[in-house]
């Protein structure tokens, strides 16, 4: 399905960050092999929107599918953050959560979910938070029967809100530089808060909060990749190696970890205190940092490595 | 219903459940044997540490073994929105409350959750919509924004938004708009004991995840458990 690519143009060399979902999942999986559920050629689009006279895309963006990555049999999903920010509506949500409850059955090596939203599309509010709640359970079944869920967070529209919480659900996570985990956006604590809170303007701040980085380093995400489908590809594999059980151990782990968090970190102002008391030598110099000096940085955090979540 | 008046009726024969800055934790004498109980009162935001005031509550029953039933009750305001919480990871630490409410219904745990207040958001998400089944008492005012708010971001006149919500329930905020949907399965009578409602609610306990059916047979999610059997069925065709 994917867009005819340029000759010479090789798509793992694609930016993350730039390409749509179909590229991103197109050029994720082993050549050819990706296999699109409900494609747009079904029209299955939102009964909602028209009512807000709002226009529609084919897929309700979102594109669910099978592929082979290295080989093994996988179910994907990919957000489209560029069709009303990747937001949960009622058709984007169900066919997330009927890719879930395939794999329940059909056990493949992994789930990855491609994440690109900024949470509930307020069009069609309680559906998209619903389905917010059906996909965590999904989720949690899924893995209590070993199948990795593996989210990657690079995109345009990061994921934030009710996608913040999936993510948080997910066995792994990869993230890159510009992707954004949170659960309230920059714009909503600043409408709700006022600017000496949060000024949503200042993007250097949004990156420090929120961004890839911060997160890998607290240990909210567990692979950084650089901005490139390749990059992605290679910390998707390597996740589905070691992706955590769900029981009872792995939980009491991750809240001891959250607890200790924020008892070390919990009267910071700003993640460069944060991660200052890390023990990273030069705080100021970490958004600069190359993928290479950050990720022999993050080799020395002991936050950021980790089996609790 | 006040919390206390709540208990009261969950609880006829006395219980040790306390509130302590909006948040709820304790247990009580329960058909025959106990209960845990989680929750949130005074429309109270969920920051980091209640989201992990809660979770450690959760496991802690986990641990014991004993499969009691956990009751969340509900009355919050959304996630606590600040720049401190989103610093330390309030999605991990939301994410973790639903999925120790999820661990829990895993080990056999009869999981409700009871809304009677507002609620909203995150922190809707990650107490009363992670149980397996969520009752609500009338008057509840469950929502995902509210409707001024959801006019600020979709540029419409709120009159407009007003007169949209009298017939779509799919965007508008209260409980008539959140039972359409399926999200909480049943409202519970007031005038009658809390408890002996409850226990017919854990002995009919959906045996899986029924919200997308109901919200088709309500009529508030129109296509969605469809487009999830269509997906899923094209998915298992191989």
């Amino acid at each position: 399905m994917a867009a005819p690519m340029a000759a010479g143009t090789d798509p793992r060399a694609l930016s993350w960050y730039e390409a749509t979902a179909r590229q991103r999942v197109a050029a994720l999986a082993d050549p050819g092999t990706f296999h699109e559920f409900l494609p747009p050629t079904e029209r299955r689009m939102s009964p909602h929107l028209p009512l807000f006279d709002l226009p529609r895309a084919f897929d309700d963006g979102i594109v669910v599918g099978r592929a082979r990555l290295d080989g093994k049999p996988v179910l994907v999903a990919a957000q489209e953050g560029r069709f009303m920010g990747g937001a949960f509506g009622e058709v984007h949500g169900a066919k997330l959560i009927g890719l879930l409850r395939a794999a329940r059955d059909l056990r493949p090596a992994a789930v990855l979910i491609l994440f690109d939203t900024g949470g509930v599309r307020l069009q069609e509010a309680n559906a998209g938070e619903t389905a917010i709640a059906e996909a965590m359970r999904a989720i949690a079944e899924l893995r209590a029967a070993g199948v990795p869920v593996i989210g990657l967070i690079g995109g345009r529209a990061g994921a934030y809100g009710g996608g913040g919480l999936i993510a948080g659900a997910c066995s792994r996570l990869a993230v890159s530089e510009g992707g954004r985990i949170s659960v309230s956006g920059p714009e909503v604590i600043e409408t709700n808060q006022g600017a000496e809170e949060f000024d949503s303007r200042d993007r250097a701040l949004v990156w420090r909060t929120m961004g890839g980085k911060h997160r890998r380093l607290i240990g909210g995400a567990d692979a950084f990749a650089a901005d490139t489908v390749a990059a992605f590809r290679a910390a998707a594999l390597d996740l589905i190696g070691r992706a955590p059980a769900f029981d009872l151990a792995t939980l009491e782990a991750e809240q001891a970890r959250l607890e200790a968090r924020i008892a070390r970190f919990g009267d910071c102002r700003d993640a460069t205190e944060i991660w200052a008391r890390m023990g990273v030598n030069d705080p100021d110099a970490v958004p600069a940092m190359t993928t290479a000096s950050f990720d022999e940085t993050v080799a020395r955090v002991a936050e950021a490595h980790h089996d609790a979540r | 219903m006040t919390l206390a008046e709540i208990l009261a009726s969950l609880f006829p024969e006395g219980h040790a459940v306390r509130v302590a800055d909006g948040l709820v934790t304790g247990r009580a004498p329960f058909d025959g044997a106990e209960a845990a109980v989680i929750g949130i009162d005074g429309d109270t935001p969920l920051g980091v540490e209640g989201a992990l005031a809660l979770s450690r509550a959760v496991l802690d029953a986990v641990r014991a073994g004993d499969r009691v039933p956990i009751l969340v009750l509900v009355d919050s305001d959304s996630q606590r929105m600040s720049r401190r919480d989103e610093l330390l990871g309030l999605n991990e630490c939301l994410a973790h409350l639903a999925k120790a409410l999820l661990l829990a219904d895993r080990a056999g745990h009869p999981t409700v959750g009871l809304i009677y207040g507002h609620s909203a958001a995150g922190a809707f998400i990650a107490t009363a919509l992670a149980t397996r089944v969520l009752a609500a008492l009338p008057g509840a005012n469950p929502s995902v924004m509210d409707l001024p708010s959801v006019a600020r971001v979709t540029k419409l006149p709120l009159e407009r938004l007003e007169e949209m919500a009298k017939s779509t329930p799919v965007f508008a905020p209260g409980l008539d708009n959140m039972v359409a949907t399926g999200a909480v399965h049943a409202v519970l009578d007031p005038a009658r004991p809390l408890d002996a409602q409850v226990r017919d609610l854990i002995a009919g306990l959906p045996a899986e995840d029924v919200r997308d059916r109901l919200g088709a047979e309500r009529g508030g999610r129109p296509v969605a458990q469809a487009v999830a059997a269509a997906v899923a069925a094209e998915a298992r065709r191989g």
